[in-house]
């Protein structure tokens, strides 16, 4: 079958700026990437690298002062929602895009029901009521998996498990039937167990409803398991992109394959565990040219005078090493 | 819940007898005496001064003296030593004439402030929230006495409207409209010099709660799902941030008895604070003690009030 | 091994460290607080006041003043500000200082300026004496609620601390003889609490004394129903009641004040305690063998003490506002002695006719109390993150 190449969502060079009290932090720094119809693509970076504020921009739930979108496009269905009002910009949040959060606790309200919290976006943009509305959020209870669904409808947030929670978030992104659905980081506030139950509920979903997916992580294990595609980002950057197995089997760059190689598997059993020397930089004070050089093993001169660009690997794995491309070459 | 509420009733109960006891300490053991029972006071002879002792028990021992007032309390029985009236009455009349100052101040308070700082939160940082801002700073930082007489003396030479006391004197005489109007014209300033310092900090709170509560994660929450502003600021955030006020509410309480003694000396008004305070002076110990009691049971009850509501409107704690 | 290159970059371990400026966390917190030109504004005031207070008190106190407050010149009453003196009937001694009457005269012909010169230091000092008390006395009581809260009193501390307060009772009204007995009680009953403990905190216990190990409730709820009680005191009207029955005199004051309002600090301070106290930094603290009191005030403190802080500056604009208020009614400092409240109150009956006599000194308090609160609210600003305004 051929899948549709034309993406869902294109992030064409997006700079995101945020204006501090002694100097501005470049958040996101020139990030490229898309989502494709029907397609699940990870994100992937430390924290500070600027997943989750590319991540809010997408749907324009960056604070503006003091952050600001210095550059780029944002291109959806063919319209560029960095040139959206604020009301045209309503009609698309939780309507066409999704977002389910990292911290379910928090980012439910304590005081209403669930059946409300889960219903409203469906009231607002599908103009859905009543007993309609009560059975299309069982439904979503049901379909993310919750038990004894209709007594759930009726509780209030903290009567419920971390996993529980979570799912309900997922339900509230799944409400409107949206186009994509970009999860940041929806398991690291959560046990392994239910971890591993979520990372599978969101690749049932996916199928089941041909979604789009950008799932942000930390974590190259979840990686490994759900991506079809993988960016790595660094420092407000994507440093790798490609697909998953191609860049687990031969990643092209330094910071990657430092990833990589930190990771504890059975074959290191017994030996130093690696890890990537030095720490993230600031975002208000990046290192000149490439970010990563001050942890770079292959580091020469050049890395330092000039910012390194994308080179091209074939089949869509591009990396932004031109040290190893050479090498390679 | 309800073991909950049981205790805290009987350990507001058990502050009540203490506060009873610490205020009547208080009273006995501060130096001087009142003047009908003072040794050097030529209008009461010997003869009166003993009589005087002998009705109220001051030759007793302090704790039979605790007992016996704080019997003749419950009773309503208690009489003022200045002018031999029943406290009780006392204490109604002038409370008549403090109620409609406290329930135009409150009202003009609570529903000034809420509009004031929740539109300053949500329009941080502009025009509006910096204006407002400063006035509030302004109100706090005035000394309500000169704030008074800068609205006396604005309204008087603007507006030639009466100022001084409850009643504008032989109005009682005239139809009631004007009578009505009279009392409404007198009541204004008092009260509006009343609310305005309730309106500065109130208004700067529900402004900090907003601005906190905007900040949560369940907002953006409510903005990521595409929700208008109206229902992310009016549903999502004002019904969290609305909590502490609720229970806030049973806190207006002891005002009923307070009463600000500034306020009525300047007006004239003959209210509970001016009572208490002339009681003060003439260590008119009944009236003291009296007033003092019905101030720590309002409290408690606001409390108790309180702790209610806000176990009603959060369900966190209910469930 | 780090070392710095010849082009000033610093390597450590064979990598270039990225570079980040380090400030202090006083430094940071001044910058943060330099932004806020309001706050800035009352720290300015502040310093203003202070200075003019300390050289009010120089400068109107002794035998021969440099500016006399109490000069009566009954000739002179009511003279308007900035008018000049009618020299031809004043004796050399009687004219004002600086050759005119800055702020005009009161109805007993004393210069305004001088007057208001020496109010300044009554207010500063009733500010700040009031506040150091009550916010002593709350960290206090705040602290060991918060720290010690979950310490459960049994009824032989319960005993002891009842007696010891009886005792002291007693013999302020002195009745020595029993207060004495009663002192004695209560120090043999400390002695056997302190008696030694095993390791696993079980005290011996002689047999027929069993009863007093009952446990009756914890410090903290020990605390926080003082702290109720009070709160059903109106605060106002227990400063009148206090202020009007002892002889009046600024430190009575100063003390009462003090003494009622201590409750706000007290509960800031033990909401920071709770809430520190589960942190882990403390069960570190513990585990490394540091003492309570060392964990206290130099670990816990440092945190606990901003919403203090915040609160204490407010609460000198309201203790200035309260001393103005209580030497209106005609309690306070004593006459002739002035202070800004007092010169409103004598005024007031002139008000039509001598409106500087209003106006002077409550602009004054009004623009001091302002400063303060304005600087506590930059404060706040500063020291807590969450609130911080943003322009």
């Amino acid at each position: 079958m051929e899948r549709n190449h034309h993406p869902l969502i294109s992030v064409q060079d997006l700079k995101v700026y945020f204006q501090g009290d002694f100097a501005t932090a470049r958040a996101v720094d020139g990030v490229s990437l898309e989502v494709r119809p029907e397609e699940m693509v990870c994100l992937v970076g430390e924290s500070g690298c600027g997943k989750t504020v590319t991540a809010l921009s997408i749907l324009g739930l960056i604070s503006v002062p003091p952050g600001k979108i210095a550059g780029g496009k944002i291109v959806f269905k063919g319209e560029n929602l960095l040139d959206l009002s604020e009301s045209d910009f309503q009609k698309i949040r939780g309507n066409l895009i999704a977002m389910v959060f990292q911290e379910p606790l928090t980012s439910l309200n304590p005081v209403f029901t669930i059946e409300d919290q889960i219903g409203e976006a469906i009231k607002i943009h599908k103009h859905m009521d009543g007993e309609l509305l009560r059975a299309r959020c069982l439904q979503l209870l049901k379909d993310v998996g919750i038990s004894s669904a209709a007594e759930r409808l009726n509780d209030y947030p903290h009567q419920l498990s971390g996993g529980q929670r979570q799912r309900v978030m997922i339900a509230m992104a799944l409400a409107c039937d949206p186009d994509l659905i970009i999860a940041d980081e929806p398991t690291t506030a959560l046990d392994v167990t239910v971890q591993s139950q979520i990372l599978k509920l969101f690749q049932a979903l996916q199928k089941k409803r041909a979604l789009s997916v950008l799932y942000i992580t930390h974590d190259l294990g979840v990686v490994a398991n759900i991506a079809q595609r993988v960016y790595v980002m660094y420092a407000g950057i994507i440093v790798e992109q490609g697909k998953t197995d191609h860049i687990f089997k031969a990643a092209r760059h330094p910071y990657t394959q430092g990833l990589l190689a930190s990771l504890p598997t059975r074959s290191k059993r017994g030996k130093r565990l690696y890890s990537i020397p030095g720490t993230v930089p600031s975002p208000a004070f990046k290192p000149s040219g490439c970010p990563f050089r001050p942890r770079c093993p292959f580091v020469i001169e050049r890395c330092r005078l000039q910012f390194p660009e994308l080179c091209d690997y074939g089949d869509g794995h591009l990396a932004r090493c031109p040290v190893l491309f050479e090498r390679k070459q | 819940m309800l073991s909950f509420l049981g205790r805290s009733f009987v350990q507001k109960i058990i502050t009540l007898i203490f506060v009873s006891i610490i205020s009547f300490l208080i009273i006995h053991l501060a130096p001087g005496k009142p003047s009908q029972v003072d040794p050097l006071n030529p209008k009461f002879t010997p003869e009166m001064v003993e009589r005087f002792r002998q009705a109220f028990n001051l030759d007793k021992p302090l704790y039979v003296q605790y007992f016996y007032f704080y019997r003749d309390l419950l009773n309503g029985r208690t009489v003022s030593w200045k002018d031999n009236r029943s406290v009780l009455a006392k204490i109604w009349e002038r409370f008549l004439n403090s109620l409609p100052l406290f329930i135009v101040g409150t009202i003009l308070t609570w529903t000034l402030s809420f509009p004031v700082g929740i539109r300053s939160a949500i329009f941080r940082g502009r025009l509006y929230d910096r204006t407002t801002t400063f006035l509030s700073y302004l109100l706090i930082s005035i000394p309500g006495f000169f704030f008074a007489y800068i609205l006396i003396i604005f309204v008087v030479t603007r507006f030639q409207v009466p100022v001084i006391g409850m009643e504008t004197f032989g109005v009682a005489n005239a139809a009631w409209p004007h009578v009505i109007m009279d009392r409404i014209w007198h009541l204004l300033l008092p009260s509006v010099l009343g609310a305005t310092g309730g309106i500065a900090v109130l208004s700067r709170y529900v402004r900090s709660q907003m601005l906190e509560v905007e900040g949560q994660d369940y907002v953006r929450t409510a903005r990521a799902k595409g929700l208008p502003p109206d229902q992310v600021h009016y549903k999502h955030a004002l019904r969290n941030a609305l909590l502490p006020f609720v229970t806030m509410f049973g806190l207006i309480l002891p005002g009923l008895i307070g009463g600000s003694v500034i306020i009525e000396s300047i007006f004239s008004w003959p209210g509970m604070g001016r009572m208490a305070y002339e009681a003060i002076l003439a260590r008119d110990y009944p009236v003291i003690l009296t007033v003092n009691f019905f101030s720590a049971v309002l409290v408690l009850i606001g409390t108790f009030i309180s702790d209610l509501m806000y176990m009603l409107v959060d369900p966190r704690i209910r469930l | 091994m780090t070392h710095t290159e010849k082009n000033g970059h610093v390597r450590e371990n064979g990598l270039e460290k990225a570079l980040t400026p380090k400030r202090s966390r006083l430094e940071e917190f001044w910058a943060l607080f330099r932004k806020n030109r309001l706050a800035i504004a009352g720290l300015i005031i502040f310093i203003l006041f202070f200075a003019t207070a300390l050289a009010g008190l120089l400068l109107t106190s002794g035998q021969n003043p440099v500016f006399d407050p109490a000069q009566i010149r009954l000739q002179e009453k009511l003279r308007p500000p900035l008018a000049k003196p009618k020299l031809d009937s004043l004796y050399p001694a009687e004219v004002p200082r600086l050759g005119i009457y800055l702020f005009g005269t009161d109805d007993l012909g004393r210069d305004v300026f001088a007057r208001m010169l020496q109010g300044s230091w009554v207010s500063l000092t009733v500010g700040f004496v009031a506040v150091g008390i009550s916010v002593f006395i709350g960290i206090f009581m705040g602290g060991i609620a918060g720290y010690f809260g979950q310490v459960l009193l049994k009824l032989d501390h319960l005993l002891a601390g009842g007696l010891l307060v009886a005792a002291i009772a007693f013999m302020a009204t002195n009745w020595a003889a029993p207060g004495i007995l009663l002192f004695i009680l209560a120090a043999v009953f400390l002695l056997y609490a302190v008696r030694p403990k095993k390791v696993s905190g079980n005290r011996v216990k002689p047999a027929g004394l069993r009863f007093l190990e009952i446990h009756a409730f914890s410090v903290d709820t020990l605390i926080m129903r003082i702290v109720d009680i009070m709160i059903c005191f109106p605060s106002f009207f227990l400063i009148l009641t206090v202020v009007a029955l002892l002889p009046a005199s600024i430190y009575n004051i100063m003390i009462v004040i003090g003494l009622t309002s201590w409750m706000g600090a007290t509960r800031f301070v033990r909401a920071e305690f709770l809430s520190l106290r589960e942190q882990d930094f403390v069960a570190a603290a513990r585990a490394l063998g540091v003492g309570n009191l060392r964990i206290i005030f130099r670990h816990m403190m440092p945190n606990a003490i901003a919403p203090v802080l915040v609160s204490a500056t407010i609460g000198i604009a309201s203790a200035i506002l309260t001393e103005a208020g209580l030497s209106f009614l005609g309690f306070g400092v004593p006459p002739p002695h002035a202070t800004w409240g007092n010169i409103i109150s004598d005024g007031k009956r002139f008000i039509f006719d001598a409106p500087w006599l209003t106006f002077i000194p409550g602009i004054a308090i009004l623009v001091v109390v302002l400063s303060f609160n304005l600087f506590g609210e930059g404060l706040r600003d500063a020291l807590n993150p969450k609130l911080r305004e943003r322009h």
